[in-house]
């Protein structure tokens, strides 16, 4: 047994008991009598900001009466009927940036409506029902072919399915789900809710699942097009940015979508290697929820390294302070200029930054060092190598590209801030564009 | 400190606060616990004649409306009059009036309709030392199928006939208790006077089922799958108290009547109203049998507190206050113009006044960009309503508009006091004599 104090790599740090308690709920569900408590605090808002707030637009006041009504599955309609993916935005998502942070109540008291953990209430509620709320139309004969099952694809193909059409999502995992699988910290899914989330999707029907086939090695951009009615591209953003410094190559520096997607498949999460000395890059939410996670594998010293200011991270306040809250330090106006070490990493130096005039960023001459025995890189993600036919623009796929017959949607998509909820709505407003031309065509 | 000391009809207690006829004020126990917490004096729950005892459900007696966190809105009951024998409830009373001299205690009766029922349950409670009798002519569920109760309560010439009786044969002040269950509250009251009461006391429950079983379609409260109509009080019903008792004391006819108020007081405030509205004692249940006897203390406090900020020493200072500005609507001054105002930097941009104004009034709020919402004193009618919905205190205010301003809704000069009854409009216009 190992403790956070153990020097360099190992795994055990905390006992089993510490470690699944670290990835529990992270947030404890309503029950029905506080559910019924924060509802009543919505004031029904004439034309709400907070459903204009919301990418994919939910009509939140009405769910949250439903609620209120004491009729939690009738909200989760609701909610589904805009966003399919409710369940898992409902405990993802960055609503102090989006819908409670647009609350009348937030600006009047500083506390908004809940709505978050009554959008959970409402889908757990939904959901434990077991039988799927929609039913297909009529089948339309057509088919559509949709690469990635992540959040984006899996929308697209939910809506699409209900208008009728067969659909095959190709994806190169061995899972579906996407980021949502993979790419979320496992203590904001636990009991493996991301994939209870895609059964229940796709118990539509209509949607047949091709899993471990990578478009541009297993097939072609132009065969899909020949072989089905319409192609919808969810494919995400593949590939990571690098530091771009020396030492980057050095053991113990890892990306943290790989750690942090390791973590999420990981049955027994104690066996993992930890650092004792973990320093994370970047500012958004995978340098949250690798940080985070690292405490909770019992990494004795963590800490995020963000080049900008405070306000400059895209990581949410409420992220942030939980982050801290569990003990990781964040650390502002700082870049890495060199992984130092003899062999594996065992020191990250930094330079202080400051802002230039002219909105750029430059390093100072002073800096400091951090002890590291880990390094996460967190300073995004970029798209992979490109479809056939398809080319890239400011760092997404390029909308005017597209050969006729092909969508997008989600983060490889133009628009939206990379989140679940964003690529929900985008995969939904596709599956109708998709539809529409399907039937307009006949 | 002011004295809330009171006399009513001469019945003395150290507050105006009593409990009223119910289950709090059943046996000896609940009433010293009472006591003891400071309230100034109890209704004894309702005697009825020897024999028998009364016999209840063994199910639910009770029904209850919520509003948000399950606070107690209402609650209605099915419970009838005490099931203790009488002569248990008689030395009970006698015990703790003994051991309480300066607390009120009254007797709440209620017996067949008929004279020797009367006279001999009177005789009963003779020397129990108990400062009045309370006639129960107000119980709408059980015992009004049997002719009492309401049944009573709802024929002014019955209640007139027994409170006849009951001043012939005993010496108790006597306060008559009133059912809403009826048209006019004025007319029984009336009764009441012409038969000798002492004073009234109202509202007695109303009518009601609290809500339906959507699964068992049963009314609750339930009872093996039945409902029955059963009496409903608490915060829900004291609007509809408070007009009743403001009826009876500005009647020509009841005018100086003394009243007793009853019907959902669950904090000073409530009292103080009932007060303002005539009311020389107010009668409680609901709360106490919500929150305990305890809330009598915050009660007496407040009452007390807000009497010294209005400089009355006594509560007969306070009695009555506001009965002098109830009128009929004929009377209301149709020169008060006033329009809706929203105070911006109070304004959290909900939206429920132009929902309100725009889907079921006069479209007189503009919502402009940034949801910023204005009144558009143009359409205005002052109707309240967007004050009413505002989610913010003091966000939305009305402003009077000062004689000789003119209304830009209806292009009128507002003038001095003018009403209904020498308005153009009206076919039975008064003509100011010349």
């Amino acid at each position: 047994m190992n403790s956070p104090q153990t020097p360099g790599v190992v795994p055990h740090r905390l006992d089993p008991e510490r470690i699944a308690a670290n990835f529990s709920d992270a947030q404890l569900p309503f029950d029905a009598h506080e559910a019924r408590v924060a509802a009543d605090r919505c004031y029904f808002c004439y034309d709400a900001p907070c459903i204009a707030a919301c990418p994919t637009e939910i009509d939140i006041p009405l769910f949250i009466r439903q609620i209120q009504a004491g009729q939690p599955e009738v909200a989760a309609k609701t909610i589904w009927d805009q966003n399919i993916f409710g369940g898992a935005c409902a405990r993802v998502c960055p609503t102090e940036q989006l819908c409670e942070g647009s609350c009348v109540r937030e600006a009047a008291e500083g506390k908004p409506v809940e709505i978050g953990r009554l959008q959970r209430y409402a889908t757990d509620a939904g959901m434990a029902r077991n039988a799927h709320p929609y039913s297909r139309a009529p089948s339309t004969g057509k088919r559509v072919a949709v690469v990635g099952a992540g959040p984006a694809g899996l929308a697209c193909a939910h809506r699409l399915a209900m208008h009728g059409h067969d659909v095959v999502v190709f994806d190169k995992r061995p899972k579906p789900g996407g980021l949502n699988e993979y790419g979320i910290a496992a203590y904001k899914v636990p009991n493996d809710f991301a994939q209870g989330e895609v059964d229940w999707l796709l118990r539509i029907g209509g949607i047949e699942l091709r899993m471990g086939v990578e478009l541009g090695r297993d097939m072609t951009l132009e065969q899909l097009r020949q072989d089905f009615g319409a192609v919808f591209l969810g494919i995400g953003l593949q590939g990571v940015n690098g530091l771009r410094v020396p030492g980057e190559e050095r053991g113990g520096v890892h990306d943290a979508v790989d750690f942090i997607a390791t973590l999420r498949q990981a049955p027994d999460k104690g066996v993992l290697p930890m650092g004792r000395n973990v320093v994370v890059i970047g500012g958004g939410m995978t340098a949250i929820d690798a940080a985070v996670q690292s405490r909770a594998l019992g990494a004795e010293n963590v800490t995020i390294v963000y080049r900008r200011d405070q306000a400059q991270m895209s990581a949410s306040n409420y992220e942030q302070d939980h982050a801290k809250h569990v003990g990781v330090k964040i650390v502002h106006e700082a870049a890495p200029v060199e992984l130092r070490g003899n062999g594996a990493v065992r020191e990250v130096a930094f330079a202080y930054t400051e802002a230039t005039p002219e909105g750029g960023l430059r390093l100072r001459e002073d800096g400091f060092g951090l002890q590291a025995d880990m390094v996460f890189k967190a300073i995004g993600q970029t798209l992979g190598a490109l479809p056939d036919g398809v080319a890239a623009m400011g760092g997404k796929l390029d909308l005017g590209s597209l050969p006729a017959g092909v969508w997008i949607g989600g983060d490889c998509s133009p628009g939206g801030q990379d989140l679940t909820v964003t690529a929900a709505a985008q995969g939904r407003d596709a599956a109708e564009a998709i539809h529409a031309a399907l039937m307009g065509r006949t | 400190m002011a004295n809330l000391a009171t006399n009513f009809i001469g019945i003395k207690s150290p507050n105006p606060f009593w409990l009223a006829s119910a289950p709090p004020t059943d046996k000896e126990y609940n009433v010293r616990r009472a006591f003891e917490a400071g309230w100034g004096g109890v209704v004894w729950k309702t005697l009825g004649s020897e024999g028998p005892p009364v016999v209840n459900v063994n199910g639910p007696r009770y029904g209850v409306v919520y509003g948000a966190d399950r606070r107690v809105l209402g609650i209605n009951n099915i419970e009838l009059i005490t099931d203790r024998p009488l002569e248990v409830n008689l030395r009970e009373i006698k015990s703790v009036k003994r051991d309480y001299p300066d607390r009120a205690l009254v007797i709440s009766l209620m017996v067949p309709c008929d004279e020797e029922s009367w006279k001999d349950i009177l005789t009963r409670i003779e020397d129990t030392g108990a400062d009045g009798v309370e006639l129960n002519f107000g119980c709408p569920h059980g015992m009004a199928e049997r002719g009492m109760g309401s049944a009573v309560g709802q024929v002014p010439e019955y209640i007139e006939m027994v409170t006849r009786w009951v001043k012939q044969y005993s010496r108790m002040p006597c306060i008559v208790k009133l059912t809403p269950n009826i048209t006019d509250v004025r007319k029984p009251a009336e009764a009441a006077k012409r038969g000798g009461a002492d004073a009234v006391s109202l509202i007695n429950t109303i009518n009601s089922i609290t809500s339906v079983d959507l699964d068992s379609f049963s009314p609750e409260p339930m009872i093996d799958g039945k409902g029955t109509h059963g009496g409903y009080c608490g915060p829900a019903v004291k609007p509809i108290a408070l007009n009743m008792v403001a009826e009876i004391a500005r009647s020509a006819e009841t005018r100086g009547l003394p009243i007793s108020g009853i019907g959902g007081v669950t904090t000073w405030r409530d009292a103080a109203e009932f007060l303002a509205l005539g009311a020389g004692t107010v009668q409680v249940c609901t709360a106490a049998m919500t929150y305990g006897f305890k809330i009598v203390q915050e009660m007496a406090a407040g009452l007390s507190a807000y009497m010294d900020e209005k400089g009355f020493t006594s509560v007969d200072e306070l009695v009555g206050r506001a009965i002098p500005n109830v009128t009929d609507w004929q009377y209301l001054n149709l020169n008060y113009v006033t329009k809706a105002h929203i105070d911006q930097d109070l304004c959290i941009k909900c939206g429920r006044c132009f929902a309100a104004c725009e889907d079921t009034s006069h479209q007189a709020i503009a919502m402009g960009p940034g949801r910023v919402f204005s009144v558009k004193d143009e359409e205005c009618v002052a109707c309240n309503l967007c004050v009413d919905v505002c989610p913010v205190e003091s966000c939305i205010t009305m402003v009077e508009l000062p004689k000789g301003a003119v209304d830009p809704r209806t292009g009128m000069v507002v003038g001095d006091y003018a009403n209904w009854t020498t308005h153009p409009n009206n076919p039975a216009r008064k003509i100011a004599a010349e």
